[in-house]
């Protein structure tokens, strides 16, 4: 697009043909060498995944079918790990995926009006406020989540503050409860939802809601017919990139969490970690990813496969 | 003691847990920084192990032991232990040194390449595991490793080397009988102890007085589970000092339990579930200071720091009546060592008194050399007398150690109490 706003007759043109032509395949002579070119410049990618993706990951499922613990464990095709794991662990699955879905929401609900607001009225600044966005973020996770369970402490600036206004009794508290742990979320992973949704403002072209003007649309129509549809693959995008990493998370919870608002993530670390329990350990990652796969590719079903891959390729 | 002045936090527990979720018990106040280093370095050192002069100790790690303490020293020692754990004071450049260390190298010329890399008994296993499995060297001389489980699965696996008897004099001489031919290891085959701490009772005076105005002191076990506490109880999540803890509430020594009073334990604790506010692996001390939780199971020597920081709330550490846990971090050579005669040097050198003296008074545990009270009597009389640091005998006979568990028991034991405190 255009970045002085000047129409640009070829661009538009140039656009229209390339969708025209997609669908067809065409035909090009091409010699055997030239066949091989792209194989061998996504060569480096795929030794990559191989290595550092497929490898272990394959190696991990072996893991998930053995027996015993560190140093005794060995393969014996145990595959009621799984079972086992999943009876053992569903209602932290399960409060995982609740949580990150509400906290998903809520960035969204946030997140989309500040994308809007820094894409069309951002001005020259745009890069200025998504650096401002980005910057509490270059401090370590650990250390701002732990800073608002300072915060929201029982003698904490947030309900001293509040019992001392009379809003709240002697005993109310926001640390170790499911609420914390969902703001926690919604707070980490603000970023990662506005960072799609404000690509996907931003290629919106300006003219195109100048034309729903010209065409007699107030700005409510406008948003709805114009900006909210071209928009949309932007808020799929976000709603995966920030619920999926959600629900693995772990760090909230330890921090702002109480006895009964463990997630699935807390499970599989205390599995590897201090029980040593690797088999149990990989089967339960094996069973959060099934999870994750099957409602993302349900996900993309829904709503139309392209539009997902195309606003996730964004 | 001044030194602490410099450090960052106040929440050793915190700092602990900066890194990773929590099982050891350090009192640490640890920069961020300092455990994604450390880890590095290790991997550093296991991957350069095969180099030197290897000793092979054999996979059995029984018979092949004593002729590898015949050589001559090689005047090097890797030594693995927790994050401020040892002596630290600053020389003339303003470089941190260990004073301790440095006398040992003057004395016998032996170097001591000392890493401050375990954070967690299990997750320390997990990485030299491998190594340890292939026969290699794990890079280390000597680990330090806490009885309980882990230290049960080194054994189990034949992972260390038997300590020759002839060479820790020192030890023979100093070390205090709690230490000597302890429990979970009969005439020390296998290990010499660096410290020893307590599991008991951390609170905050005026919230208990202010919860509990007619019995404003915590003296029980039964107080974590006083209904008056309700939401301002803070428990450990972990499957060793939560369990030991409790199990001494019901009146039973954890070491002889048996899988119906872990029972009884599991299910007294699942009652108390709904007046706790947290199931603590880290960070349990800010939530004292913050109010978060009026009372909390604390191991002793972070409530001690805690309170020489200057976090203002004079936070009080209570040995129970019914009893405190006592847990002991052990030294041991790994199989694969490299400079066995350097290490059994090293691991002696640290029962002369005056050594220990200058350990104990940094960091304030339990002294496994009662006769370097004298010593730290002249320099620093408060520690001298504290009962946490130098407990009589009278004292020490209500301190009980961790349930040994072979693997199956740790399974049921797992199965009742993970539920519990795994959210």
């Amino acid at each position: 697009m255009s970045e002085t706003g000047v129409p640009n007759i070829d661009e538009i043109l140039k656009a229209g043909f390339d969708y025209g032509n997609s669908g067809t395949p065409v035909r090009r002579k091409t010699n055997k060498r030239k066949a091989s070119v792209p194989y061998l410049l996504s060569a480096p990618a795929v030794l990559w995944l191989v290595i550092f993706f497929a490898l272990p990951t394959i190696y991990m499922f072996t893991v998930s079918l053995y027996e015993g613990t560190i140093p005794t464990m060995h393969f014996a095709w145990k595959w009621n790990n799984y079972s086992t794991t999943l009876s053992l662990f569903q209602p932290q699955l399960i409060r995982a995926v609740e949580y990150a879905l509400v906290a998903t929401i809520i960035t969204l609900l946030i997140g989309y009006p500040v994308a809007y607001w820094i894409s069309f009225y951002g001005g020259r600044r745009k890069n200025v406020f998504l650096l401002l966005l980005l910057v509490p973020f270059f401090v370590s996770v650990v250390l701002r989540t732990y800073q608002w369970a300072v915060l929201l402490s029982d003698q904490g600036i947030v309900v001293n503050t509040l019992r001392r206004l009379g809003l709240v009794g002697s005993s109310f508290h926001i640390t170790s409860t499911g609420y914390a742990v969902v703001f926690g979320i919604a707070y980490n992973f603000l970023p990662f939802t506005v960072l799609p949704l404000y690509v996907a403002l931003e290629r919106i072209e300006p003219r195109l809601l100048e034309a729903g003007r010209d065409l007699y649309a107030d700005r409510n129509t406008t948003f709805r017919k114009v900006v909210w549809p071209l928009a949309l693959p932007g808020v799929f995008a976000a709603f995966l990139l920030t619920f999926v990493p959600a629900v693995g998370d772990f760090i909230n919870y330890q921090y702002l969490g109480g006895p009964s608002n463990g997630m699935i993530g807390n499970n599989i670390q205390v599995l590897f970690r201090e029980n040593l329990d690797y088999p149990h350990g990989a089967a339960l990652s094996f069973v959060l990813m099934a999870v994750l796969l099957v409602g993302a590719t349900l996900y993309a079903r829904a709503l139309g496969t392209e539009a997902v891959m195309e606003a996730t390729a964004a | 003691m001044t030194e602490r002045n410099d450090d960052l936090f106040q929440d050793p527990s915190f700092v602990r847990g900066m890194t990773q979720k929590r099982l050891s018990r350090r009192d640490v106040f640890k920069y961020a920084g300092v455990g994604a280093g450390a880890l590095s370095m290790s991997s550093i050192l296991a991957a350069c192990g095969g180099n030197s002069s290897s000793v092979s100790a054999g996979t059995g790690g029984g018979s092949a032991g004593s002729d590898m303490f015949s050589g001559a020293p090689h005047k090097i020692v890797n030594f693995a232990n927790w994050p401020y754990y040892i002596d630290k004071s600053k020389d003339a450049n303003g470089q941190i040194i260990h004073p301790s260390l440095e006398q040992f190298t003057k004395d016998t010329g032996i170097q001591v390449n000392y890493r401050e890399v375990i954070q967690d008994n299990a997750s320390f296993f997990g990485k030299i595991q491998p190594s340890l499995a292939s026969g290699q060297s794990t890079g280390w001389d000597i680990i330090v490793i806490t009885n309980g489980t882990t230290l049960t699965k080194l054994f189990q696996s034949n992972y260390l080397v038997p300590l020759p008897t002839d060479m820790h004099p020192n030890f023979d001489a100093n070390a205090s009988d709690a230490v000597k031919d302890p429990s979970y290891d009969p005439g020390n085959k296998y290990t010499m102890a660096w410290q020893s701490g307590l599991t008991g009772i951390g609170w905050d005076p005026n919230q208990v007085k202010a919860l509990r105005p007619d019995k404003p002191t915590i003296t029980s076990i039964e107080d974590l589970f006083d209904p008056v506490f309700k939401g301002k109880v803070g428990m450990f999540g972990d499957n060793q000092d939560l369990p030991n803890f409790v199990l001494l509430s019901l009146g039973v020594n954890p070491e002889e339990s048996t899988p119906d009073d872990w029972q009884k334990a599991a299910d007294k604790l699942t009652a108390q579930k709904p007046n706790v506010r947290s199931y603590y692996t880290q960070n349990y001390i800010n939530a004292l200071n913050n109010g978060d939780v009026a009372l909390t199971m604390a191991w002793s020597g972070d409530i001690f720091q805690s309170n020489l920081s200057g976090a203002a709330s004079g936070l009080q550490f209570t040995v129970p009546t019914e009893g405190a846990i006592i847990w002991t971090d052990n030294m041991c050579i790994p199989i694969g060592v490299q400079n066995p005669v350097d290490a059994i040097t090293m691991m002696d050198y640290v029962y002369k008194p005056d050594i220990q003296a200058l350990i104990e008074d940094y960091n304030g545990y339990i002294c496994p050399v009662p006769a370097s009270q004298a010593i730290i009597e002249k320099i620093d009389p408060q520690t001298a007398k504290s009962p946490l640091v130098f407990p009589t005998p009278e004292e020490q006979s209500v301190f009980h150690t961790y349930r040994v568990l072979t693997d199956d028991e740790l399974l049921t034991w797992n199965s009742l109490f993970e539920p519990i405190y795994q959210g």
